[in-house]
């Protein structure tokens, strides 16, 4: 870097350090105050590097083994966006062990910051935006470039991307500990935050469209349409979600743009959505690009996967409404956002159909290879509560089902199930390549993480079904004397069991997690663990012969 | 009308028509006939020269 450069780049940031500092000293509460701080470090943190001219991503990527090798694309960001896929992982897993624990053992409740009100969204947040949302800048990067045949376009903002976004997720986590928040679900951030998150959103959309515009293959294969599906719609999304009035500029605390039920609505319309388009339409993008290179074979039909894109996008966006059942929200609103739902099941399972039916022919690989094996379990886990999710929203069973675990544990097998182990097979499939090694570590382990996962995934689902079921039918029991038969705090004591085994799922869930950072770290160090390989059937030429057709014993003459 | 009414009546009419006909229309359109060897192509490019740059 030329000292004039360096020395710019040290005055801006010595502008950022400075104005968060006054920020700090002026603000309205302390939340925001500490976030102010948090921004003044990191102000210092960059002068002090730009000063020294000191490289630390350098030495982080010599930690981290990262190749420097010259690479027909520009990797380095999705190199880093695994890592924090794994981080993040790592530490939302563990945020939601601790607070299944919580609710099984309420004296973990640790005042204030660690109780599970304040937990319990860094719990959410750090599982799908963090964990989630980097999968998903990894993989649409390293999707993009390869079926457009060209390199990130702003290479610079595909970086500040990735960084900025690391910044947002440190700012919401902090938030939530310290007590900032907007108390909107899955949008618990504060004003400001939002209003970074935005500009972070709009550079992620000018990188991902300008890739797009230079691309050198015509036609933009069917993974790019989910991914900019995906960052198009939670743009939309979040600004109108967030639309408040902060009540000062100096301090954390807004009020919504809108009211009472319009609020509720916005909300479940954003809320919904969130789960349509981040955890469906984008994981659905790494489906269709990771699902067939894995096979080798291509997508099963390439036109049902484009009927499943439009179905999808006209679809989800009605669905909202399910989530205000029996509320204040007008019944014809009610209605259509059931009806919606049930629309949904079909195109849900268009898309498993897809992705299962790409692997005709190539069905021997579930045995050999566990990647694959991820792959098919995380699709089955995608119809089931896409299936599953339908039937909630029908007002009748949702009268049985809603505001218990039930809802609980259809999120978890839906995020579990699907976003989890989606994730985790394309993390396989990607840290060989990108660090060009030529296979894992060790692909026992990665058996072992698949069957830990699903196991885990079982227990969790298995006991909040039952819970939800038995908190539904409890609050709802009515004996002769016309008086309701249980309190609510029966309700709570008698689902003591079910949330300790639900502790259990998550931590088997949590420990294939820790498995995966192992085999990944030993891969990064270049190592090759000596293993029996995974078996296949032993061959039988006894057996090996047709069913039908054969020749009965011959007549007697 | 109100503003609301006239929205009201806007949307579950014309939108309404417009939005089913563009839907149906786009489901419909890999399916126009000389479509199935270019929908073949899509769906191959990925595996097209092998190289993913590792």
């Amino acid at each position: 870097m030329h000292a004039e450069a360096a020395l710019g780049r040290v005055g801006l940031w010595f502008l950022v350090m400075l104005a968060a500092v006054a920020a700090a000293l002026g603000a309205a509460d302390s939340g925001f105050a500490a976030h102010a701080w948090l921004i003044a470090i990191l102000g210092f943190v960059m002068i002090w590097l730009s000063a020294s001219r000191f490289d630390p991503v350098g030495r982080a990527q010599g930690f981290f083994k990262m190749p420097d090798t010259p690479s027909r694309y520009d990797d380095d960001v999705i190199r880093w966006g695994v890592i924090a896929t794994m981080f993040w992982g790592l530490a939302g897993l563990l945020a939601g062990v601790f607070i299944a624990a919580q609710l099984a053992f309420p004296q973990l409740n640790i005042e204030p910051y660690l109780n599970f009100g304040r937990v319990r969204p860094l719990h959410t947040s750090a599982v799908i935006f963090a964990f989630g949302g980097n999968a998903l800048l990894a993989t649409s990067f390293y999707v993009v470039q390869r079926t457009c045949r060209t390199q990130l376009a702003f290479p610079g903002l595909a970086r500040f991307v990735f960084w900025g976004y690391q910044l947002f997720i440190v700012l919401a986590a902090t938030g939530y500990l310290l007590g900032v928040t907007q108390s909107k679900e899955y949008a618990e951030p504060e004003w400001y935050v939002d209003l970074w998150l935005t500009i972070v959103w709009v550079a992620y959309f000018i990188v991902f469209v300008g890739t797009l515009a230079k691309r050198r293959e015509p036609h933009i294969y069917v993974a790019n349409w989910f991914y900019l599906a995906f960052i198009v719609t939670v743009a939309m999304l979040h600004i109108v979600n967030n639309l408040a009035m902060p009540v000062s500029l100096l301090g954390a605390k807004s009020y919504s743009a809108f009211a009472g039920v319009q609020d509720a609505l916005t909300q479940w319309w954003y809320g919904h959505n969130a789960v349509g388009f981040f955890l469906t339409a984008g994981f659905l993008a790494m489906m269709y690009y990771f699902v067939p290179k894995q096979a080798e074979r291509p997508v099963y039909s390439y036109r049902l996967s484009i009927i499943h894109f439009w179905s999808l996008i006209f679809l989800y966006i009605w669905a909202g409404p399910h989530h205000l059942h029996y509320t204040a929200l007008p019944d014809w609103a009610q209605t259509l956002g059931m009806v919606f739902s049930i629309m949904l099941w079909m195109p849900s399972w268009g898309g498993m159909i897809n992705g299962l039916m790409t692997l005709n022919g190539a069905w021997d690989k579930v045995r050999t290879d566990p990647i694959i094996r991820m792959m098919v379990m995380a699709l089955a886990f995608y119809g089931m509560s896409t299936f599953e999710g339908p039937m909630l929203s029908i007002k009748s069973v949702n009268s049985l089902s809603h505001y218990t675990d039930w809802t609980i544990g259809h999120v978890h097998s839906g995020a579990l199930g699907w976003n989890g182990l989606i994730t985790f097979a394309c993390v396989y499939f990607l840290v060989p390549r990108l660090w060009k090694r030529e296979r894992m570590y060790s692909l026992r382990m990665i058996n072992w993480h698949f069957w830990l996962a699903t196991i885990g995934i079982v227990f969790y689902a298995a006991s909040m079904w039952v819970a939800g079921i038995m908190q539904g039918l409890m609050w709802r029991e009515y004996g002769p004397d016309g008086y309701l038969v249980w309190s609510f705090a029966d309700s709570v004591s008698a689902m003591f069991p079910m949330y300790v085994l639900r502790a259990v799922g998550g931590l088997m869930y949590l420990g294939g997690a820790i498995i995966m950072s192992y085999n990944i770290w030993m891969t990064l160090a270049g190592k090759q663990r000596e293993e029996t390989p995974m078996r296949d059937a032993a061959y039988d030429p006894e057996a090996d012969r047709p069913i039908v057709n054969q020749p009965t014993a011959i007549p007697a003459e | 009308m109100s503003l609301y009414e006239t929205l009201r009546h806007f949307a579950d009419s014309y939108a309404l028509i417009v939005m089913l006909v563009l839907f149906v229309g786009l489901c419909a359109w890999p399916f126009r006939p000389g479509a199935k060897k270019r929908n073949e192509e899509a769906a191959n490019l990925i595996f097209e020269g092998q190289d993913d740059g590792e």
